[in-house]
């Protein structure tokens, strides 16, 4: 899969103006800027629209998510003992469902499952786009670092790269969530959990996308413009903001898309696993659908309580999947 | 003949390295995080023990040496064994020797040759299945792109990679061996010397689970490296040749995009050998995968290092294979 946006993106200055204005409406060749392309590719994909969608969906009801459980009455931490029977299995059919509870309980404790789906979002987006934001920050900025300055520089970067995709990381993120004590670095509890989610995920994960900048700034370095711009006496790091950085916007994106998806599913593995937020009784539930997913191992007779969680995790991941693919075909027409 | 050799010599730097960061992480992350030798030594003696018998155990152990020294005793121990002292005698460890487990109180070597026969034929019989499956259906996808089998096809991909493993493995389980009793319900394992028809019966459904997941991602792959292939020129001119079409695909078409998957193979199956740590913990397999869950749970940190250690080995090792074999195929390589 080699996604080179170079040929078709760098040409163009990213902000060319729209001349759709001039003097002769209809009859002046309008010159689009490549946002305006792209937009306009975006628009005709309907699977990327439709992901896209789901993603504003599902930002709003992890924001709104006290809110949305009043409209069901019941919060994630409550327990409806009184709706289990007595093996403490939910009574009525399909775990209990019911108009205050849409996706039945737990059993059990008998907490309402559409309560947890509706926070468990929060955790999940949240530690999803910092540990993305933080990949994408390292990874751009050593990628940029090794291309452009390449000998020695490159090196370092290179083997580190290659080191870090040799780690099996999720085992390593197993272990460090383990050896960490329940206070450390002056902060305690669930932030404390979501601060080392974030760093380990995203940490571990810049490699790939530096490997892909680390090629893109390597083609586009050798190109005419850069050339132009160092002919006419611009220094090293007027050519990395305003020459190469532009150029690695496309590609930036594309993977900061893409890399969403497989972070949700690393924290959800996590907390699947049992070393990522834990449930608190006060305050902020940390509720994760990974966590839910896992108390569900145990209750197999009743598959709707792994159902929802999983299901969750699928409808998130694949909205995210088919807007970043989406995004992709509109700015590499290359793959088209 | 020097490529080999350079690029051996390159593998066992990059072992060092990965050695090197699993230590310091491993040892220096609990310090900064607030813990003292002596929290590390009572993880060996248990909680029980009163603070002059921890001071001991860490004194023994070499905790309070320089992190450079322990490393360097851990690097010594698996060339020439080493021996641990707990107080009660030295413990011996013979070479390869990975540290040695004080909550287990055996050295952690045995445990992990103990374990890999069931990781080992878990990853490669599920490697067989994606290789063959993704594959094959990416190149069928790529050649009749746009046809109904193009589009089914990868809309299942695309749910394939949005899906995480424990839920498919947990859903699968639930409908294949609880309620329809056709598959293993997990948990058994059956060495293959022993009965091979139980062997694959027990394996079948853990093998499919994790071939699904991972010959999704293959087929997308597959499909957008043969569509971007098939586009090249040389392959028009092979077309224009005369050369039949099933020669123009075999022989120029997939030789060119299947380099990148033979690539991205070698790291999957090295990264599963250390461990497949979802899908053996979903389907209860006792491998390496599962091991290391048992190690973090327990905080066994010599048994954690151990697996790490182990897993990039693997995965260092498949990368060197791979790139041995890349050298063999495409004369390019040697020379750069």
């Amino acid at each position: 899969m080699v996604i080179g946006p170079g040929t078709t993106v760098s040409d163009q200055a990213p902000a060319a103006p729209d001349p759709a204005e001039g003097p002769v409406p209809g009859k002046a060749i309008e010159g689009r800027s490549l946002g305006r392309i792209a937009w306009t590719r975006l628009k005709r994909d309907k699977g990327a629209l439709g992901g896209a969608v789901v993603i504003i969906l599902l930002v709003l009801m992890a924001l709104f998510a006290p809110l949305i459980v009043k409209l069901t009455g019941s919060t994630p931490n409550e327990f409806h003992q009184d709706l289990l029977d007595e093996t403490f299995v939910p009574k009525g059919t399909f775990g209990g469902m019911s108009l205050d509870h849409p996706m039945g309980l737990e059993p059990q404790n008998g907490r309402d499952l559409f309560a947890g789906i509706v926070y468990g979002a929060r955790i999940s987006l949240l530690v999803a786009f910092l540990a993305t934001l933080l990949s994408v920050v390292l990874g751009t900025v050593l990628g940029v670092m090794a291309g452009y300055f390449g000998g020695w520089v490159d090196t370092v970067i290179s083997r580190a790269m290659d080191v870090f995709l040799a780690f099996p990381v999720l085992v390593f993120a197993l272990a460090l969530a383990g050896v960490i004590p329940n206070e450390a670095f002056g902060l305690s509890g669930l932030s404390l959990r979501l601060v080392l989610l974030i760093f380990i995920i995203g940490f571990f994960n810049w490699g790939y996308i530096a490997r892909i900048i680390r090629g893109q700034t390597l083609s586009l370095r050798e190109r005419e413009f850069v050339d132009a711009a160092r002919g006419m006496g611009a220094r090293g790091p007027y050519i990395l903001w305003k020459e190469l950085l532009p150029n690695l916007v496309a590609p930036i994106l594309i993977y900061a898309t893409l890399l969403i998806p497989t972070n949700i599913i690393f924290e959800a593995s996590l907390s699947f696993l049992g070393v990522g937020v834990a449930r608190q009784l006060e305050g902020e539930p940390g509720v994760t659908w990974g966590g839910m997913l896992s108390t569900a191992v145990d209750y197999y007779t009743l598959p709707h309580f792994m159902f929802w969680p999983g299901m969750a995790i699928f409808i998130t991941v694949l909205a995210f999947n088919l807007f970043g693919d989406g995004l992709r075909d509109a700015l590499d027409p290359k793959t088209r | 003949m020097t490529y080999i050799i350079r690029r051996t010599i390159g593998a066992l730097l990059m072992l060092i390295v990965v050695s090197m960061m699993t230590f310091a992480i491993f040892f220096l992350v609990p310090r900064w995080a607030g813990g003292s030798a002596e929290n590390l030594a009572a993880r060996y003696v248990g909680r029980s023990a009163g603070a002059e018998e921890i001071a001991a155990a860490a004194e023994r152990l070499g905790f309070n040496d320089p992190i450079w020294l322990q490393y360097w005793d851990w690097i010594k121990g698996v060339f020439v064994g080493s021996t641990y002292d707990l107080g009660t005698g030295p413990e011996a460890c013979p070479a390869p020797c990975f540290g040695y487990s004080f909550i287990s109180r055996s050295p952690v070597w045995p445990e992990l040759v103990d374990r890999m026969p069931v990781t080992f034929s878990l990853a490669l019989g599920a490697a067989v299945l994606w290789l063959i499956s993704g594959v094959a259906v990416g190149v069928l996808s790529a050649l009749k792109r746009g046809s109904i089998f193009d589009r089914a096809a990868m809309s299942i991909a695309l749910a394939g990679v949005s899906l995480p493993i424990f839920f498919t493995g947990l859903m699968s389980l639930v409908i294949f061996s609880y309620q329809l009793d056709i598959t293993a319900p997990g948990g058994a394992y059956t060495p293959i010397e022993d009965n091979p028809l139980e062997w694959a019966y027990n394996l079948l459904l853990p093998w499919i689970t994790l071939a699904f997941l991972f010959s999704a991602s293959y087929a997308r792959l597959t499909r957008a490296g043969m569509l971007e292939t098939m586009s090249e020129d040389y392959v028009r001119t092979a077309r224009a040749k005369g050369l039949p079409n099933s020669a123009v695909i075999t022989r120029h078409g997939l030789r060119a995009s299947l380099t990148p998957i033979v690539t991205i193979f070698g790291l999957d199956v090295g990264l599963l050998l250390g461990g497949a740590v979802l899908t053996e913990t979903t389907f209860s397999l006792p491998g390496l995968g599962k091991f290391s869950i048992d190690a973090i749970a327990r905080n066994d940190l010599p048994q954690i290092m151990g697996v790490v250690m182990l897993t990039a080995f693997f995965v260092v090792a498949a990368n060197l294979i791979v790139d041995l074999l890349y050298a063999v195929v495409d004369p390019r390589v040697r020379l750069s």
